[in-house]
């Protein structure tokens, strides 16, 4: 499984109600289900994926973050899960704001658009960044709203949301990620995993 | 019909008090069941036919000779595994395949009931079904399934039995029968009741039947299943066997010639007055209604896994009537999922060779059924 999903687990206490917003194929859900004991839910916009799912058995349905989340009410799950698709949405600050009112708490994990590499790509040669984590071109990319980890952390300072842990992913390397190292995290880190909370 | 005394029954002895304030007791219910129900009698599914369906979901029909009408999905290796599962379904009451319906002979005047008969709900329908539980001895199903009005029932079931099903699935339904449902149920049976032979539901079976009323009942319904694309691409304006436009008002176009074909075996299995019923038990279907305009509360004490899934072209039942049920689901915290399969199948999709809808359906019964199993050891 990958690293990012262990992190995530981790944060996760046994016996809570989890939902993965942009569950994919419930590699995550079936890992938390098996190994948690959690009651998880899942959100997936792709009907092939949601159909990957549904015949793993797993209480996912279709849609996306930005129109269904209003319908789960106010903090009806102990997590609620967002990984890597934050950048995607029209709105991140108002997917944000409803992930923070349906989950008590709330994970998300960002592609660091702060790393070296990243950096390096428009210093040097002037042109927008394509890595193995953000492989699109200009043109073509979902993702609307990139943003570093120091950007989400003063996104989260500004809206006066709690940041409970940090953790940096830099290949399979995991290191925590505090106050007194974030300039240098932000560099360094290919992902950033936030637990958060209202 | 020497097949009819081959038809599985039982008689329901114990009054069911009616939603329209009538009793009725002593009356049959006919069924079939498929595969086996093993030993701890935790295999079952209740399947639920839709407004013109009957008992015979699977293998061939022995009344009408043709294909059960949920073949595709239920059989040895399909959807709803026979290998694995035991499969009931039952002919609704007010149906005309040997349960208490319109056609059924009333002893008393030896001729059928005709609208003597008591107009009737999915919630009666489900309350007559749920019998067959106590007949077979099971304690809990493992599934109830059904499409369109068969989904009705679904809902009303778990409604009505929240701890009776582990998974239901209503596919292509809604929890409250829309005024353009109401509205082409109705056209139905005003082409009915416009049948001269109809004699206000009177008619008598053997000698003269309101068949162009419900001919006509039936090609109007039938082009509310299928979908705008579906239609052109099948038929377009193909000439039936001609080359050139007749300048009359025989079938000149293929789609004419479908519709009448589809009118004209219809009525050789179906009743009219049994057609009259069943669409109004749709119409007065409005689940939400049930509980006050709140459809979350119909399902608040269940436990039951459920599975909704709606069709991309299904104009008569679309998405959103469909999402409004998982989103009802979701407001209380329910295990729901909930899928959009594209096609261009129309509403009749639940019926046909879809094969992402069969094999989804297929393998989440199978891993729901065995994760359930392993819980349980």
């Amino acid at each position: 499984m990958k690293e990012e999903f262990k992190v995530i687990s981790k944060f996760i206490e046994e016996r809570s109600r989890v939902l993965d917003v942009g569950c994919g194929d419930g590699i995550l859900m079936e890992y938390l289900s098996k190994n948690k004991v959690v009651d998880v839910r899942g959100l997936e916009i792709s009907k092939e994926k949601v159909k990957k799912c549904l015949s793993k058995g797993l209480a996912v349905i279709e849609g996306d973050a930005e129109n269904d989340l209003k319908q789960f009410p106010d903090l009806s799950f102990d997590y609620v899960i967002l990984s890597q698709t934050l950048q995607a949405f029209m709105s991140p600050e108002k997917v944000i704001e409803n992930l923070l009112r349906v989950g008590k708490k709330v994970i998300v994990t960002i592609p660091n658009f702060g790393h070296w590499k990243v950096r390096l790509d428009l210093l040097l040669k002037g042109e927008m960044p394509v890595t193995k984590n953000l492989p699109y071109q200009w043109y073509n990319t979902p993702n609307l709203h990139m943003c570093t980890i120091q950007d989400f952390y003063n996104f989260c300072n500004n809206k006066g949301i709690n940041i409970y842990k940090t953790i940096s992913l830099n290949g399979e390397k995991i290191s925590n990620i505090s106050n007194s190292n974030l300039k240098y995290k932000n560099l360094i880190s290919e992902l950033g995993i936030f637990l958060l909370e209202k | 019909m020497s097949n009819l005394n081959k038809m599985k029954s039982i008689l329901i002895e114990k009054t069911l008090k009616l939603d329209c304030g009538k009793e009725i007791s002593n009356f049959p219910l006919a069924y079939e069941t498929y595969g086996n129900l093993n030993e701890k009698k935790d295999n079952a599914i209740l399947i639920f036919h839709a407004l013109t369906g009957d008992q015979y979901a699977s293998g061939i029909n022995p009344i009408t000779k043709k294909e059960g009408w949920w073949n595709y999905a239920v059989g040895p290796g399909k959807s709803f595994d026979t290998d694995k599962f035991f499969v009931i379904c039952a002919n609704v009451i007010g149906g005309c395949m040997g349960s208490y319906g319109p056609g059924t002979i009333d002893p008393l005047t030896n001729k059928p009931i005709g609208t003597n008969f008591p107009v009737i709900t999915i919630n009666d329908m489900v309350n007559a079904q749920y019998n067959l539980l106590d007949y077979f001895k099971i304690e809990k199903l493992f599934a109830v399934a059904g499409g369109s009005m068969g989904g009705m029932q679904v809902l009303q079931f778990v409604s009505n039995f929240p701890n009776k099903a582990r998974v239901a699935l209503p596919i292509a339904c809604t929890a409250s029968h829309s005024a353009q449902n109401i509205a082409f149920n109705e056209l139905g049976r005003q082409a009915i009741m416009s049948d001269s032979n109809w004699k206000e539901g009177l008619y008598d079976e053997k000698s003269s039947n309101p068949d162009k009323g419900l001919a006509v009942a039936r090609m109007a319904a039938h082009i509310t299943y299928l979908s705008k694309q579906g239609l052109q691409e099948k038929f377009g304006r193909n000439l039936q066997e001609r080359s050139d436009l007749k300048f009359g008002f025989d079938a000149d176009f293929q789609i004419e010639s479908y519709l009448r074909y589809q009118g004209s075996v219809f009525v050789d299995r179906f009743d009219a007055n049994s057609y009259l019923y069943i669409t109004r038990a749709m119409d007065y279907f409005d689940l939400t209604k049930q509980f006050n305009g709140n459809l979350s509360k119909a399902f608040k004490d269940t436990k039951t896994k459920f599975f909704i899934i709606s069709f991309t072209s299904d104009w008569l039942y679309p998405t959103s009537e469909n999402k409004d049920i998982v989103i009802a689901l979701n407001a209380i915290g329910a295990d729901v999922g909930f899928v959009e399969i594209k096609t261009d199948k129309g509403h009749d999709s639940f019926l046909l060779d879809v094969p992402d809808f069969l094999s989804t359906i297929k393998n989440y019964l199978n891993t729901t059924y065995s994760n359930i199993n392993e819980r349980r050891i």
